[in-house]
């Protein structure tokens, strides 16, 4: 049996609307916290509950709050990260989409929570129509009293503010978000200090996700003992997870994390299987920055033991062979997909992407990227493939923000599963340009029929 | 009563130095000075906000400090991190770094055009240094470098953006001496330039710093451009009674003619304090008006201790040879022998050029 904590309400008519959703049960959860609970008790809560970041990272979420800094007079925020401009990776589009006031009711409490009297949503640009609905959930909450000045006579004033990017993947990285909504040009910054010290004009501020701020409404709602005995070990609770590629049902879908990567793909509750019957050749499970894994590392760990969708199973093994969860960007590719072209495709946008900051980054992008353009257009040498190996350590690690381990993982991953594939491209720079190199060694075990 | 302030020991290549708290990695390492100290091509002390781009200065923390003697996971920029009391840092020893930094001036030099021959800034120019120490022979990039439109700045500073690192130093410049500064980085990435927005000269009396402090050839005097080879000509301090700035200067001269004005610089390359104790930032008028040896009142040759093209400058010990350097070496300078072969280990790096007896030949500098 599935369990829905943040979708459950998404079909029903007209939920994007206040009086539906406050008809729904919404709002419930900003008059228990406000009404009934300190902020501490809050922090608490979260706490307890086991909610780990959902932006990436998987930090957890209540450890979080707990380091920010409170000195005396100084203001702190809450800003959510809702650039997502992580390829593959989509839920937080559906979450603001269609139950923007799960999102505001969310942020009413964490920002109480946090002490955050001013709290920003940092949209990615390209969500053109999406700050619309926002505001005008934003406006229908103030109407109704959960918004303002002394919000339900608590004393708790709280304005939302929505602010657009203009179409830069690294404006998702916390401190490039921070300059960006201040108004400058979105570089990361160099930490330390850290956002929960220094952040949005040098306060103390938390970044999170939409769907981590999200979570909060039912963890308040159902207690944060009931929302840990969902889930398993350290991945409690719900995760949506945006399923995209060669698979029969693409879409967002709320999971509890104990189901198997299996029946993720396979079961028609998901993605449905393969499209048009075609077998399973690999998978990038947590957006295009997460290590890519051949079918046989993604259903089975190295261990031959089942892999789960959660946390813990899909980093087992670590990077050499497992993966990550990361934003939650499940990325299918069957049998006819070139993983080389797929690897080129990604490096074209961690190239794009780059903020030109560092050195490795700035310059070890675009040379990967040249590189794996010309092994996909069988002209490459096998001294590329190590020459590649060797870019991609130099830069992991040795950058200013993690997007420079996010350009260079993609590339280690496709190198160490598929070298073959790549030096069949060398070997046969013709054949290539017609045909894929097909499944080879990793076929998946058949699939169990539900 | 002012208690005694705790300094921090920190172990830097096996060597130990104190420094008070606060102070970061490699400042710390340039007390121990030497090749202890990380290069760094971003980093200006003088710029707040400066360093942690290019990753050049990256060191290895064997040990956080004597409370939590864990060591960093990571490389970290020692120029933007600070030190703990008991903290060891590796830098030359480490081969991790050198692994590290010989990758960080690959990617540096990837796209970097290798004008030197044609480049104004050779001979001073700190990515030819770096790459003599740390850069590999031959290149493994086999791609066409990239280009830019061209950015007029205007009638005194020469952009060439190809051979621009990004290290910020002139944005910083401008931001910090400049009431408004008009120039930054445009677009992103292995694409981002620097750049006005709108074509516009920069313009301001300070502006001419940014040719100071940029580490390569990116910015240049046009003043100066193509008119002498740097080492040609001859460092000598001077001054002023400037109404604008410190009016303390380092003239490059040949003969009599003043071929350039800069800002005085100290061993690591950054602009000097003035006697007043602030930062000697030049303005333009001195730095581009002032061209001739009569604007000026000349301290003596500059003493310069690091060795390089340019400041392993020994003018101060040179016994007088009977006939001119310039007379017997064509018009050349030693210093410029004095860098050719102190980089060479085949040769005598233990050789001291004012120890030669008059103008110096090659086989002086061979084995004897
Ligand atoms: C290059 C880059 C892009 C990122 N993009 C996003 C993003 O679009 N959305 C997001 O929530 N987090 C993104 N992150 C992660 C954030 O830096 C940050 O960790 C996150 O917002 C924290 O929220 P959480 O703790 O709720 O996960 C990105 C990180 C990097 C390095
Ligand atoms: S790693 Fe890349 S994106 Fe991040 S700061 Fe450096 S250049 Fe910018
Ligand atoms: S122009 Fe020079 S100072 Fe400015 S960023 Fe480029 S290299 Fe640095
Ligand atoms: S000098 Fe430290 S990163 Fe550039």
């Amino acid at each position: 049996m599935s369990v829905k904590l943040l979708l459950e309400k998404a079909h029903v008519e007209g939920i994007r609307s206040y009086d539906v959703y406050r008809r729904e049960g919404g709002y419930r959860a900003v008059e228990k916290a406000l009404k009934t609970m300190s902020p501490e008790a809050i922090v608490e809560e979260v706490k307890k509950s086991g909610l780990r970041g959902r932006g990436g990272a998987g930090f957890p979420t209540g450890m979080k709050w707990s380091f920010i800094a409170k000195p005396e007079g100084v203001p702190r925020h809450l800003v959510c990260n809702a650039d997502e401009s992580e390829p593959g990776t989509f839920k937080d589009r559906y979450l603001m989409e269609f139950l923007p006031h799960l999102l505001i009711e969310g942020l009413i409490i964490s920002s109480f929570a946090l002490g955050s009297n001013a709290t920003y949503i940092y949209i990615r640009g390209e969500y053109a129509w999406i700050p619309d609905i926002l505001e005008h959930a934003i406006r229908e909450a103030k109407a109704n009293g959960w918004l303002g000045k002394n919000i339900l006579g608590t004393g708790f004033d709280l304005e939302i503010y929505v602010q657009r990017g203009a179409g830069a993947y690294i404006c998702g990285e916390e401190t490039a978000l921070i300059e960006s909504l201040e108004g400058k040009r979105g570089n990361p910054r160099i930490k330390p200090p850290f956002p929960a010290v220094k952040g949005v004009w040098d306060r103390p501020t938390v970044v999170n996700n939409v769907e981590s701020l999200a979570a909060v409404v039912p963890i308040i709602n159902i207690g944060a003992e009931e929302y840990a005995k969902i889930g398993v070990g350290r991945s409690t609770g719900t995760k949506l997870i945006s399923a995209c590629g060669n698979i029969n049902k693409p879409g967002v879908y709320e999971i509890d994390m104990t189901i198997s990567v299996e029946e993720f793909i396979y079961s028609d509750e998901y993605c449905g299987g393969i499209k048009n019957g075609k077998r399973l050749k690999a998978c990038i499970p947590g957006g295009s920055s997460v290590p890519i894994l051949p079918a046989n590392l993604l259903l089975k760990t190295a261990k031959g033991e089942t892999r789960y969708m959660n946390y813990e199973s899909l980093s087992d093994g670590g990077f050499a062979t497992g993966s990550m969860m990361g934003s939650g960007g499940f990325i299918v590719l069957d049998e006819d997909q070139c993983v080389v072209k797929n690897t080129y495709t990604l490096a074209r946008f961690y190239r794009h992407e780059s903020c030109g900051q560092c050195s490795p980054c700035r310059e070890g992008t675009g040379w990967m990227e040249k590189i794996l353009k010309k092994i996909d257009s069988g002209k490459g040498a096998m001294s590329d493939i190590d020459l590649l190996w060797d870019i991609q350590r130099k830069i992991e690690g040795n950058t200013i923000c993690p997007l420079g381990d996010a350009a260079a993982w993609p590339v280690a991953a496709a190198i160490r599963h598929f070298r073959d594939e790549f030096e069949w491209h060398v070997k046969n720079p013709e054949e290539c340009l017609v045909r894929n190199y097909g499944l080879a060694g990793y076929a998946e075990p058949r699939p169990i029929p539900a | 009563m002012a208690e005694e302030k705790k300094l921090f020991k920190v172990t830097i290549d096996n060597i130990t130095v104190e420094v008070e708290p606060g102070t970061t990695i490699l400042n710390a390492a340039r007390l121990v000075g030497g090749e202890v100290a990380p290069p760094a091509m971003c980093y200006y002390s003088k710029l707040k906000g400066s360093g942690g781009k290019c990753r050049t200065c990256l060191v290895e923390v064997a040990a956080g400090s004597t409370a939590d003697p864990r060591p960093m996971p990571k490389l970290v920029a020692s120029c933007r991190t600070t030190v703990m009391d008991g903290m060891i840092v590796k830098n030359i020893t480490s081969e991790r770094v050198q692994d590290a930094r010989a990758g960080i001036v690959e990617f540096l030099l990837l796209n970097h055009p290798l004008d030197c021959p044609i480049c104004d800034q050779a001979g001073e120019c700190h990515l030819q240094e770096l790459s003599y120490e740390h850069g590999k022979e031959g290149t493994r990039y086999e791609f066409g470098k990239r280009t830019f439109k061209k950015h007029d700045l205007g009638p005194y500073i020469q952009l060439h953006m190809t051979r621009c690192i990004l290290c910020y130093r002139c944005v910083f410049v401008a931001d910090q001496l400049t009431n408004k500064r008009v120039h930054g980085v445009l677009d992103r990435g292995d694409h981002a330039e620097i750049a006005t927005y709108i074509e516009k000269a920069l313009d301001n009396d300070f502006i001419g710093n940014v040719i100071d402090v940029c580490p390569v050839g990116a910015l240049t005097d046009k003043t100066f451009r193509f008119k002498n080879r740097v080492w040609f000509t001859k460092p000598m301090d001077a001054h002023r009674d400037c109404p604008t700035c410190c009016g303390e200067v380092q003239l490059w001269m040949r003969g009599d003619e003043v071929f350039r004005v800069t800002a005085r610089k100290d061993e690591w390359g950054e602009i000097k304090d003035a006697s007043d104790g602030k930062t000697g930032w030049i303005c333009n008028e001195c730095r581009f008006e002032k061209k001739d040896a009569k604007d000026w009142i000349i301290d003596g040759p500059t003493h310069v201790s690091r060795h390089s093209v340019i400041s392993a400058n020994h003018y101060e010990k040179v016994i007088q040879p009977q006939e001119t350097l310039p007379e017997v070496m064509g018009g050349r300078n030693p210093k410029l022998l004095m860098d050719i072969h102190s980089i060479s280990e085949v040769n005598r790096p233990d050789i001291h050029l004012s120890e030669i007896e008059g103008p110096a030949h090659s086989d002086d500098f061979n084995e004897p």
